[in-house]
Formats: structure tokens, C-alpha cells, sequence
């Protein structure tokens, strides 16, 4: 029995979940970066031309030679730029307003990417100082760092 | 020097909306009245099932709609032994290709109500379906295959046979 | 260098959601509308590459079922990237060079509405040190968008006007998801989505496809009474690290239109794929563009906004008006990763 097709019901759909449970291995240079988060210690890498990388990567994005030593960097550091997110994803760091950061921390060449809670808009300008806020019990990950707070009381 | 870290854990999930699409909710709700229904390419004449839409040979749109036997024959099979997350039966089981009489293509599913040392290719087999209370448009609507103790029909290429 | 045109363009209709037809079913008139306005039968056809991204539908391998659409018997040669179809044609050009086929099929699918694209583009992102906190798409522009507002002295306003400009555009584009006239004023009156982006600087999510054929030399010129003849094409990425990047300018742009000979000519439009409204302007500078030039005729990415075939569309957009007659030379651009991470430019020209 064949018929051709006439008018048609709407088409199904279905709800679908997809999960994965990654156990990613770091590297030693990740790695390194992130052993020192857990002694609240900020490390970046050298290259060549003395440039200091944070965060660290295994080579120079200006010339893809391998990086060399690691050395420590401030706590704090200045706001290169920044967005206001007045309503958190599920996923964000922070689930109430805050700002998303570039911050390049003292000692560093380069800027890390991370929350700043603020608080308010009004409180946050490029050039301002931040420093990190530590999490309590730390893992070895980019959460050690909480997020940054602004340096300044209000 | 601090310790370094050697593995983090980055826990991914992910929602989505399945879309069916026109020929896949088709097929799905014929199954919910226990029809099995497939499309055929205006070219080539095979009849696809499960129908996707389109001739994956031509490249055309199948518009046709062909209902087919809910017998058919299994063109090739698998034991399954081992355990694996997300497991909803328990090894050892069967899962084959059945190709159903009237169809160019074939359907995975279950294969019960028999040893697994005995499933074999050109093993002559029906769907069972689940009770009326239970029927919805989905691929679990029927829960298995199962034989229908006719003689073995005979594989060829192509789709000769069964 | 093998000379290659673009000798048919088709897309489908771009809508925010298209509930009833999965990507097999959108991709098959268009691929049917692109192979039969190229002239060349199907089976003729050289090569086929996509792009499409298989997270978007959250299928692993979702990309092998848009193979129905091609009918793929007797077996052909046949690719695909995992990035906007841009690329794809990218792939396409370089297997033409190879000078033992003559024409090739490109084809780019996507539907954005299925999953959370937010999350699934934070996938992208470097999974030690940026996923983890998953910044989205437009939390990541709108860190390049206040860095280039404070850099030179630029305006929310300057950026309103992109908006305006390319929806209004789009009002001529049958195809379009966004189109209408819009006051500059009421959109800054608008309140920030992510600051300094309003909704208005932001691309619309959505579904769609669409497909180009290339032909080489004398097919092209058989097929085609103008055929768009690629000129120059060439692709460049920066750095991973966001923080090791100067956003406010597009250097990958600059290098790959100076590869790709951009300012060997006039440039009577360029159709640039700006999902955010600073990145156009931001592209204009990198691109050397002047008031002279038509930005986006089609509307560009901020009217429809397909992942995976955005790109493709501004190449497809730009060879049609050349196929057209209505330019003479032309600029397409695609891009891919947060911040316009990676570039590539396309040169098109009538003979």
C-alpha cells in the first residue's frame, strides 16, 4: 500500500541531554600554573623577549617557540576591559550581577580572563585595580581564583 | 616549586530540542499504530525505513509513503557482552539488523525469545509490540524481535532475499 | 593558479526557529536550487564539501546525515569542516588547484535554535583556563566592544547606525530573519544586554543553509554568462589567548586582505560577516574599506544569523551581485572564534 503525503501533523520533538565527564590531563605547564593556585600563588611564563604570559602556555604566540621559566605575578592588576552582565547564565562564576575582566596582573604582559563582582556598574572603569579573591578549598583550576574584587573600598 | 596538577575535571552538559523532522515523525507516529511505514525515492523506487527525508543514493526528496510487513529478515547481528554505562539490559543480548519485508533498508533493534547462540543471519523474524496502553510515537514502541519459525530466508546483494 | 569561480548560490529562507523540517530536509532544495542554476549535473560535480558544526544539533557525526542530500552513489569525493562552510569553500578552491576536477559543490547547515548556543560556542574556548567559566559569545564581545569604544574615541552610536543600516538593507533581501526600519535613537534608548552591547548590536539566533558551486576555468565560463571569479582568497587565526590579543583591531583581517589582494582595486561592496555591530567597523578599518564601498547589501549578519553558514552567505551574497552584474568587484569575509579570532578574506571579480 502506498500513498502520497497530503497535509501533515506539526513534526515531533523530544527533549535530549548530552554529558560528558572529561578528566582533561593539563601538561606540565598548565599544570605548574595550576599547583600554584592551590598555595595561592599566580604564576606566568617567560618568553625569549622577557614578555611574562599569564595565564601560561606551553609556547610563545608570537613566534611558537617554546616558553621558558616561571615566575610569580602580583595578586592584583589593572582592568584592560570589562562587561557588565546584569543577569548571570546558569554557568557564569558569579550568579549576580558582575563584570567579566581582562586584567593584566602586576608583573604580566599579557591579561587573564575572569569575574570581577563588583557590586555595581558604577564601580567598575577601565584602569581600575583589581585583586583576586581566593577560594576557600582549592582544587588545582581556574575556580581557585573566586573571581577578582575591586581593590578600592567604594 | 609547587606541586603541579596533573588532570582537571571539565563536566559538560548540554540541553537540546531534538527536532524529528517531517519523514522521521511519520514514521513514529505510524508506529504508535503499529504500521511501519517507510518513503520511496522517486528514482531509484527503494523504500527506506526508517525514512530520513531523502534518497541517500539520488540526493531526492522521498515523498511516497509505503507501509511495510512487520516480518522481516536479519541481514546481520551482534552479541552484546559487555556492560557499559548507561545499559538498559542486562548482557548477554542481541541487537540486529532486520530488514523488513518490503523495505530496501534495515531497522536496528532487539532480537528475544531466543537463545543468542542461535540467531543467525537469515533468521526469519516479527515485531512485538508493546500493549496498547504503552503505544507512543517511538522507536520503543516495539520492544523487540522475536522468530516467527518460518525456514531461513536466503542473504543475497542488494537487497535480494527476504 | 587555477582560476575558479563561484557559478551558483542558494540559501534557504533563515528563520529564528524552523520547528518542522530537520537539516536534511532544509539542506535538499538548496543544494537541488544551487546544482541546477550552476548548469552542471550532479553527477558531473567534481568534489563536495560542508560545514557544519555537529554541537549545534548535539549529535556526534550529525554532519554524515546532510550526505543523503548529495546522494553520494557511485561513491564521490567528498569532505567536511567542523566550521562555518566558508571554509568549506576554502577546501574547495584548494582541491580545484589540484587541476584533475573541475567543479565542486559547497554546502553549510545549521540550526542555532536547538541547544543553547551560548554554551555550546564556550566549548570552543581554551578548556583549561576559559570554558570552565563559560563566557558566552556575547559577554566576549562585548569586552572587544568597550575596548574599541575606548581605544579611538568611538560611539555606541556608530554602532546603533551598523544595526539600523543592515536591517533596513535586509528589507530587500527575501531570505532575511530580521528586516525593518529602525530609529537610532529608540535603539540607545534600549537597555544593555551585556555592557556596552544592546540587543540591537547582537546577531539574531538562527536556523538555515546554503550552498555554492566553484567551477574552474573554461566550465565556469560554459556554465555561467558572469561567472564570480575568485581572485584571491586566503584565511588567517590569532592568538588562542583573548589577553594576548589587541581586539580592538582585526590584524588577521588586514593580513589576509593583503593576501588576498583587496587593495589591488575598487571594491563596489563587501559583504563582511560582522555578528556584532563594532566588529563591522572594526573589519572596515582592517580591510582598508572606504565611503565608497557598499557594506553588506544583504544585511549582512546581524539580519540572519545561521552558525556555520553565515559566512559562506556573505561569499554567496557577494558572487551573486557580481553574477548579477550589479558589481564589479567584490569583498566577502567570514569569520570564526570569539572576537574575531580567525579571518578569511575572498576577492571576487567579473572577468
Amino acid at each position: 500500500m502506498s500513498q502520497q503525503l497530503s497535509s501533515q501533523p506539526p513534526a515531533l520533538s523530544a527533549p535530549h541531554e548530552l554529558e560528558y565527564t572529561y578528566t582533561r590531563s593539563v601538561g606540565p605547564v598548565t599544570g605548574r600554573f595550576f599547583g600554584a593556585l592551590i598555595e595561592q600563588k599566580i604564576l606566568g611564563v617567560r618568553t625569549r623577549s622577557g614578555r611574562v604570559l599569564v595565564p601560561p602556555t606551553e609556547y610563545d604566540p608570537d613566534t611558537g617557540e617554546a616558553t621558558g621559566d616561571f615566575v610569580e605575578v602580583g595578586q592584583a592588576g589593572v582592568v584592560t576591559t570589562w562587561a557588565w552582565v546584569s543577569e548571570p547564565l546558569r554557568q557564569h562564576p558569579l550568579q549576580r550581577p558582575f563584570a567579566w575582566a581582562l586584567i593584566r596582573l602586576d608583573g604580566a604582559d599579557t591579561a587573564l580572563l575572569h569575574a570581577v563582582d563588583a557590586g555595581d556598574e558604577s564601580r567598575m572603569a577601565t584602569g581600575m585595580r583589581v585583586r583576586v579573591r581566593w577560594r576557600d578549598e582549592r582544587a588545582g583550576e581556574i575556580h581557585d581564583i573566586a573571581c577578582f574584587e575591586p581593590e578600592a573600598s567604594p | 616549586m609547587s606541586e603541579r596538577v596533573y588532570g582537571i575535571k571539565t563536566p559538560i552538559r548540554l540541553e537540546y530540542t531534538y527536532i524529528a523532522g517531517r519523514a522521521r515523525s511519520a514514521f513514529l507516529r505510524a508506529l504508535a499504530e503499529r504500521r511501519l511505514v517507510g518513503e520511496r525515492c522517486p528514482q531509484c523506487r527503494r523504500v527506506y525505513l526508517p525514512p530520513t527525508g531523502a534518497c541517500p543514493t539520488c540526493g531526492l526528496p522521498t515523498e511516497e509513503r509505503v507501509e511495510v510487513s512487520p516480518k522481516g529478515t536479519v541481514t546481520t547481528f551482534c552479541v552484546v557482552n559487555l556492560p557499559f554505562y548507561g545499559q538498559r539490559i542486562q548482557p548477554p543480548y542481541v541487537c540486529a539488523s532486520v530488514k523488513l519485508d518490503g523495505a530496501d533498508t534495515t531497522l536496528f533493534h532487539l532480537i528475544q525469545d531466543v537463545p543468542a547462540g542461535e540467531v543467525r543471519m537469515g533468521m526469519r523474524v516479527e515485531a512485538v509490540w508493546r500493549p496498547d496502553e504503552e503505544m507512543e510515537a517511538s522507536a520503543e514502541t516495539i520492544r523487540y524481535f522475536r522468530p516467527t519459525g518460518e525456514p531461513d530466508a536466503p542473504i543475497g546483494l542488494d537487497g535480494e532475499g527476504g | 593558479m587555477r582560476e575558479v569561480a563561484v557559478v551558483a548560490f542558494a540559501q534557504a529562507p533563515i528563520v529564528r526557529r524552523e520547528t518542522e523540517r530537520n537539516e536534511v530536509e532544509i539542506l535538499l532544495p538548496v543544494v537541488r536550487d544551487a546544482v541546477e542554476r550552476s548548469g552542471i549535473p550532479k553527477s558531473e560535480i567534481g568534489f563536495t564539501v560542508s560545514g557544519s558544526c555537529d554541537y549545534l544539533a548535539g549529535q556526534p557525526f550529525a554532519f554524515v546525515m546532510a550526505l543523503d542530500t548529495i546522494g553520494a552513489w557511485p561513491p564521490v569525493r567528498e569532505s567536511h569542516v567542523e566550521m562555518d562552510g566558508a571554509w568549506a569553500l576554502y577546501e574547495a578552491w584548494v582541491r580545484l588547484q589540484h587541476g584533475d576536477v573541475d567543479s565542486a559543490l559547497v554546502y553549510a547547515f545549521g540550526k542555532s535554535s536547538l541547544g543553547d548556543v551560548g554554551e555550546v560556542l564556550a566549548l570552543q574556548l581554551d578548556p583549561y583556563y576559559l570554558a570552565p567559566l563559560w563566557p558566552d559569545p556575547v559577554s566576549l564581545a562585548a569586552l572587544q566592544a568597550r575596548a574599541w569604544l575606548e581605544a579611538d574615541g568611538h560611539s555606541e552610536r556608530e554602532m546603533a547606525q551598523v544595526a539600523a543600516r543592515s536591517r533596513a538593507s535586509a528589507r530587500n533581501n527575501p531570505n532575511a530573519q530580521l528586516a525593518g526600519d529602525f530609529d537610532i535613537d529608540d535603539l540607545l534608548a534600549e537597555p544593555y544586554l551585556v555592557s556596552p552591547l544592546r540587543r540591537h548590536d547582537c546577531p539574531p539566533i538562527s536556523d538555515g543553509a546554503a550552498a555554492v558551486v566553484l567551477a574552474a576555468g573554461d566550465l565556469a565560463r560554459r556554465v555561467c554568462q558572469q561567472p564570480a571569479w575568485i581572485r584571491g582568497i586566503d584565511h588567517r587565526i590569532e592568538a588562542q589567548a583573548l589577553g594576548a590579543r589587541d581586539l580592538t583591531v582585526s590584524s588577521s583581517t588586514a593580513l589576509a586582505a593583503e593576501k588576498a589582494g583587496v587593495a589591488s582595486g575598487p571594491v563596489d561592496i563587501a559583504e563582511l560577516h560582522a555578528p556584532f555591530t563594532h566588529q563591522e567597523l572594526i573589519l572596515r578599518g582592517a580591510l582598508g574599506l572606504d565611503g565608497e564601498t557598499q557594506v553588506n547589501p544583504s544585511g549582512g549578519a546581524l539580519a540572519a544569523h545561521p552558525l556555520m553558514v553565515a559566512g559562506l552567505t556573505r561569499i554567496g551574497e557577494a558572487a551573486q551581485r557580481i553574477m548579477d552584474g550589479v558589481a564589479g568587484r567584490a569583498v566577502a569575509h567570514a569569520t570564526s572564534g570569539p572576537c574575531l579570532q580567525q579571518n578569511l578574506v575572498c576577492v571576487l571579480e567579473a572577468e
